[in-house]
């Protein structure tokens, strides 16, 4: 793939905050149309990255062309074309919905009306609060007003930084829905978030932690990808339950997840009847009698778990 | 630099002044409110000052000098004194606020023509006031003995001989309160962007530097000119102060003084990253500036390497333009090269301000 023909293409960059290598090493590529996730836990370097992708931050090291300009020797090139939500609420809460949504569109040289079909659908929602001040909005309000904003100048990349952080679960997903409805008009998408589940609604994401890059893939595609048998495991005694199952010889992990725990199992390919009926043996001779469970395929979570566990053993 | 982007920065700054309550109270009643409270209290008349005598002479032409001093309606004597010690006693207790003492043989020193010492002792813990009651007593004495005394005569230029103090302050405090008020308001206008994270957001839009400051130079000027307008009107209204010379002068002069103030107040607000910092900063920059402005304490009191600084100081040259303008009367032709001075000093501030925005983050 040509760099023109992709939306983002990003090699080894790196940039050090302070004493933190924030971004260390990342490299990927985001065709246009694309909805492109990056999830990680906070501090994973996220908010840094996206900085960078929009002009924000100058890289120390690589190089980053977005919309085929690099972001360091041409952001004027990329600033009209960029639609950018930061990870804080970065709107005039002296201003009212409408002053604000008409503020930006002036800023890019544009009109609310031009840019009316693009956000129509987000737009419906927030109408009857047009006079409104920004700052008296609800927070899944502000997250679509800011959502508005940033793409009332029709760009071709919108970046997203954790849109859905400190917003309640129905907001989540609604947000996502919203997101649904822009597709199709060859509008490329990158978003961050530490919120797993949320990864199903890209096309592809990217684990990302400590400054690294993970995983790249799909969603399928990652957690097709987990090599190991997978458990879910129930225990009246779950604390107790944890640390022998931890003990067992073969265990490459065991987290708690919701009522179950996840376990993961050292040997390629075994049979998961087989790994529960050694586990079951071991549990019983250690105390945990109750021992039930069945084979799972693997979450994002999962494998994100597994994959951080691997790269600290690695370190 | 568009027109258009200029407009809608402008209109949002405007919008969020007024609807920002403090703020709006900051820019508009504050500055009135305190040139009608200042102007009434920054004055050195000081009102009779109380007096202790102590005549050593006892005679008639002493009698007629203290006479004289009570009679000119700056003095009152509130006692006559003994012994020194008893002196310092009243002086400290601000029983008193000036010794007078009159050595024996005076009447007599006088009367043969010859060269004769009055004491004054003056309590100097206030050096304006101080300066005051020397000035008054000397005048007197002088007259009163027909000879030179020993009361040393040093030349404070200051205050003003005919004690229309309202004419030389009212239109420094106006210079001052405009200077507050703007360079605290532009001081603050970016640096609460950063706060709020709108400059992170706006940062990402086409906006270039120079459309940014003028945007945000703009409103506030307007603002600053709009106060001193107001404060101009009540200082001749109120105050009645003299406007001898042509105040289209003073309006010229002013609007390129205000590019030059806010200019360092933006310049404040991008190099520095929150409210609470650039406030500090503002601070120090408006008490250097007022207090080594001639507007409180005389130059020519300075040392050369102060006065120096003073020369470098806009609000200087802008309160004595004030000043020579609407008091003396003086041109355009006298005052024109400040008015260029402070135009280049504006384009020079401004033009750092554009600089030092940065369209990454810090």
């Amino acid at each position: 793939m040509s760099s023109s023909d992709a939306a983002i293409v990003v090699h080894d960059l790196h940039l050090t905050r302070g004493s933190t290598r924030a971004v260390d090493g990342v490299s990927f590529t985001v065709p246009r149309g694309e909805r492109f996730g990056v999830i990680g836990p906070d501090g994973a370097g996220k908010t840094t990255l996206f900085r960078m992708l929009t002009t924000l931050l100058v890289p120390d090291r690589g190089t980053a062309h977005v919309l085929g300009h690099d972001v360091a020797g041409a952001p004027w090139m990329i600033r009209p074309q960029l639609g950018y939500m930061p990870g804080r609420f970065a709107l005039y809460p002296d201003l009212s919905v409408a002053e604000n949504l008409a503020f930006y569109a002036d800023v890019f040289d544009t009109t609310v009306a031009a840019g009316m079909a693009r956000i129509a659908p987000i737009w419906s929602q927030l109408a009857p609060f047009a006079a409104r001040r920004a700052g008296a909005l609800s927070g899944g309000m502000k997250q679509k007003l800011a959502l508005c904003c940033a793409l009332v100048h029709r760009p071709t990349l919108l970046v997203l930084d954790e849109p859905t952080t400190g917003v309640d679960a129905v907001s989540r997903r609604e947000f996502w829905d919203l997101l649904d409805t822009l597709r199709g008009d060859d509008l490329t998408i990158i978003v961050s978030t530490p919120y797993m589940d949320e990864a199903s609604r890209c096309d592809r994401v990217a684990l990302m932690q400590a400054g690294r890059f993970l995983a790249v893939d799909t969603p399928a595609g990652i957690s097709a990808g987990f090599p190991l048998p997978l458990l879910a495991l129930r225990a009246a005694d779950r604390i107790g339950m944890l640390s022998v199952l931890r003990d067992f010889p073969h265990a490459v992990g065991a987290w708690p997840f919701g009522e179950t725990v996840h376990y993961t199992d050292a040997r390629v390919g075994a049979a998961p009847a087989l790994v529960l009926a050694e586990l079951r043996e071991w549990a019983g001779a250690h105390g945990i009698a109750d021992l039930e469970g069945e084979a799972i395929t693997a979450g994002i979570e999962d494998v994100f778990i597994h994959r951080l566990a691997e790269h600290e053993r690695a370190a | 630099m568009k027109l258009r982007t200029i407009g809608a920065l402008m209109r949002k700054e405007v919008l969020q002044v007024f609807r920002d309550p403090p703020t709006l109270v900051q820019v508009l009643a504050i500055p009135l409110i305190q040139l009608v409270v200042l102007a009434n209290a920054a004055t050195f008349d000081t009102g009779a000052t109380r007096l202790l005598v102590r005549d050593d002479d006892r005679t008639p032409a002493s009698a007629a000098m203290v006479a004289e001093l009570v009679g000119s309606g700056e003095f009152t004597v509130v006692g006559t004194a003994v012994a020194p010690a008893h002196i310092e006693a009243v002086l400290r207790r601000r029983e008193a606020a000036a010794v007078l003492q009159i050595p024996a043989g005076f009447a007599a020193a006088v009367a043969r023509g010859e060269p004769t010492a009055v004491q004054l002792q003056i309590n100097a813990e206030e050096g304006a006031v101080a300066g005051l009651i020397q000035q008054a007593a000397l005048a007197i004495v002088e007259r009163q003995a027909g000879a030179p005394s020993t009361l040393e005569v040093r030349q404070q230029g200051w205050f003003n001989p005919t004690r229309r103090y309202k004419d030389w302050m009212v239109p420094g405090i106006l210079v001052s309160l405009t200077t507050i008020i703007g360079l605290l308001l532009t001081a603050q206008s970016i640096t609460r962007e950063k706060e709020l994270g709108t400059l992170e957001q706006l940062n990402v839009t086409p906006v270039t530097k120079g459309e940014f400051i003028t945007a945000k130079l703009l409103p506030f000027w307007g603002i600053a000119m709009g106060i001193f307008t107001v404060g101009l009107i009540v200082s001749k209204v109120v105050f009645a102060i003299p406007t001898v010379g042509a105040v289209p002068i003073v309006f010229l002069a002013a609007m390129v003084y205000l590019s030059v103030a806010l200019g360092i107040g933006l310049w404040i607000s991008t190099v520095t990253q929150t409210q609470q910092q650039a406030m500090f900063v503002a601070f120090f920059v408006l008490l250097i500036f007022l207090l080594m402005s001639g507007l409180f304490t005389p130059l020519e009191a300075m040392p050369d390497w102060a006065q120096a600084v003073a020369h470098a100081n806009p609000v200087m040259h802008f309160v004595g333009l004030m000043r020579a303008v609407l008091v003396r009367g003086a041109g355009l032709a006298e005052v024109g090269p400040t008015i260029v001075g402070l135009g280049i000093a504006g384009a020079a501030v401004l033009g750092l301000a554009v600089m030092q925005t940065r369209k990454t983050l810090e």
